[in-house]
């Protein structure tokens, strides 16, 4: 067994190779609701609480066993203001081990792809993982633009991915299936619940929260890019007729309204 | 000028989303008083599209882009969208189509704009639509590159036709190995089954089914139905069910035409997944459980009663409008 201090395994050689960047977004909890100000323009951040986009907290325990396993160390990426940072130490907490805070209103997906991608860029990331959307505007364009503007290798909706060396083999999920992909670092991953499962998600102790506080948060100024696009408002769901009630003795009646008035069956 | 859309074919037939994004595309172009182009990869008929209002066609019959590859389906349709001098580029929202947007955008220097659920409001500027905040609300946004790439919500617009004149012409695309760094080595299907980005009609139970041997009505109200079967996330957690059929926020998304919730109290991660169907029914025993407030149609029962009797009515009901 202790052969392996004395003889570098295959797995210490990847050790060297990976360098890890976990991109995390600031979202609204789930159960927020949702409002909007200043004639339906701005949303309204009264008494919403913010957690980690679970899709990047799915990557983030991923990348966590990547560290475990095969020694990689994480740095965790958002763009936004100050109030943002609680949600970065959360992610150190969990295990990261350093912070970087792009100090800009995350204003759209072009914008905060080109600022990931410069600090990328300089820091040579090879492995970077992200959710595969965010769940206040779900836009899913970031991880594509970031993945094009670094040419780096990409996947989408991914949902396992294993590294060997150089070699990336992942999974992602098509409409009915999976698909297996062979690919190479560097890499953009998109991923998503399956990358690791809710039961493999950590909470934070305590000793970690108290590590999250002497961990490294560095704030780097954005780079200037020109705007793709702006949002110029919103609208809320329109009301929502009651819910027809049958009895549970009728199901003709149910039959007979999806068939003539909702005209689905 | 142009609308290119991308209109996306399974093994060499079309998919549904194709003919949607198509109706949606020569609605785009009439209001930008264009022409559209419906661009196709290893189509079989790519005559089909003129049915839905594509005045000029392109096929690109390629070995290499059997299957679905990303990178070198961006560049083909990037290159098409420059050589048809596209000044608004549509794709659908299936699994290829999100994954392709964000790179055909980046090609282009184009603005992306996805989740869209309607045609734009104004065009100048050109302001669409799109779904966010998990479905609960909707955000406006406005694009101001000189291309735009438009992102078409899945079951947001809906098929129309309107048949025209048509040119069919073939497209050789110019590919290097740069374009297939990711490849295809297996894809593993579902099998037999409707998938749910496909299904009209979608059939979910939650834990109210008490466990998983009790899969088997569900599972027949399906095949009465054509529909898809989907869990809740407890179940798919609890191993009742294969994790592929979680519907939720971090699930799948489903904008079905009917989505049937059995024995599921709609924890708002859940409605968060489903809120873009058209018609919702549930059947709960439990009146106060929060999806009552979103669905159209409820039962308050058990659905060990109910869903039997439903079966056997819809059989009936079938038998009679076959």
């Amino acid at each position: 067994m202790k052969l392996h201090l004395f003889y570098p395994t295959k797995q210490q050689k990847t050790i060297k190779n990976m360098k890890l960047l976990v991109c995390i977004s600031h979202v609204p909890d789930t159960t927020s609701k949702i409002n909007f100000t200043e004639g339906d323009t701005k949303f309204d951040t009264n008494g919403v609480q913010y957690v980690i986009n679970p899709h990047d907290e799915y990557c983030l325990t991923r990348a966590l066993w990547f560290k475990e396993k095969q020694g990689a160390s994480i740095t965790v990426i958002t763009v936004g203001t100050q109030l943002v940072e609680p949600t970065l130490r959360k992610a150190l907490a969990i295990g990261a081990d350093d912070a970087i805070r792009v100090d800009a209103e995350p204003k759209e997906a072009f914008f905060v792809a080109q600022q990931i991608a410069d600090v990328a860029k300089k820091e040579g990331y090879n492995l970077i993982l992200t959710g595969r959307e965010s769940i206040d505007y779900n836009g899913g364009m970031v991880p594509g633009f970031l993945a094009a503007s670094l040419n780096y290798n990409f996947v989408n909706a991914c949902i396992g991915v294993e590294i060997e060396g150089q070699n990336v083999t992942a999974t992602r999920e098509i409409d009915g299936g999976s698909e297996v992909l062979a690919t190479t670092l560097p890499i953009v991953l998109a991923g998503q619940k399956g990358i690791v499962e809710e039961k493999d998600l950590r909470i934070p102790n305590m000793r970690g929260i108290m590590m999250a506080r002497q961990k490294p948060l560095k704030v780097v100024p954005a780079i200037e890019v020109i705007l793709n696009s702006t949002t110029v408002g919103f609208e809320k769901l329109p009301l929502k007729s009651a819910c027809k009630l049958v009895s549970p003795d009728n199901i003709d009646e149910l039959i007979n309204l999806l068939h003539t008035e909702a005209k689905v069956i | 000028m142009s609308v290119l859309v991308f209109a996306e074919t399974s093994e060499g037939q079309y998919k549904k989303v194709a003919f949607e994004a198509t109706s949606y595309g020569a609605k785009v172009a009439e209001l930008l008083q264009t022409n559209l182009v419906a661009l196709s990869i290893n189509a079989k008929d790519a005559s089909q599209l003129s049915t839905y209002g594509a005045t000029k066609i392109l096929n690109v019959k390629n070995e290499k882009l059997t299957s679905f590859n990303a990178k070198a389906f961006a560049e083909v349709v990037s290159q098409v969208a420059k050589s048809e001098a596209a000044t608004v580029v549509i794709i659908d929202s299936s699994s290829n189509g999100l994954y392709l947007a964000p790179l055909v955008a980046f090609k282009l220097q184009a603005a992306l704009a996805s989740n869209v659920v309607g045609i734009p409001s104004t065009t100048n500027p050109f302001v669409v639509k799109r779904k966010a905040f998990s479905n609960k609300a909707f955000c406006l946004t406005a694009l101001s590159t000189s291309v735009k790439v438009i992102g078409l919500a899945k079951n947001a617009f809906g098929i129309f036709e309107n048949t025209v004149e048509t040119t069919l012409a073939d497209f050789n695309p110019a590919l290097s190995d740069a374009d297939f760094g990711v490849s295809s080595k297996q894809i593993i299907k579902t099998s037999g089954k409707v998938s749910i980005a496909d299904a009209d009609i979608v059939v979910s139970a939650g834990r109210g089914l008490k466990g998983p041997e009790n899969w088997g009505m569900i599972e027949e109200l399906a095949q009465v139905l054509g529909a898809a079967t989907a869990c809740s996330k407890p179940v798919s957690d609890l191993d009742w069910r294969d994790h592929a059929e979680h519907v939720g926020q971090t699930g799948k998304q489903v904008a079905a035409n009917l989505y049937i919730a059995i024995g599921i109290s709609g924890a708002i991660q859940h409605l968060a997944g489903i809120n873009s169907s058209k018609v919702k029914v549930v059947i709960n025993t439990d009146p106060e459980a929060p999806f009552f407030k979103a669905a159209d149609y409820g039962i308050v029962g058990d659905a060990f009663e109910v869903v039997p009797k439903l079966v056997e009515k819809l059989k009936i009901f079938k038998q009679n409008n076959a």
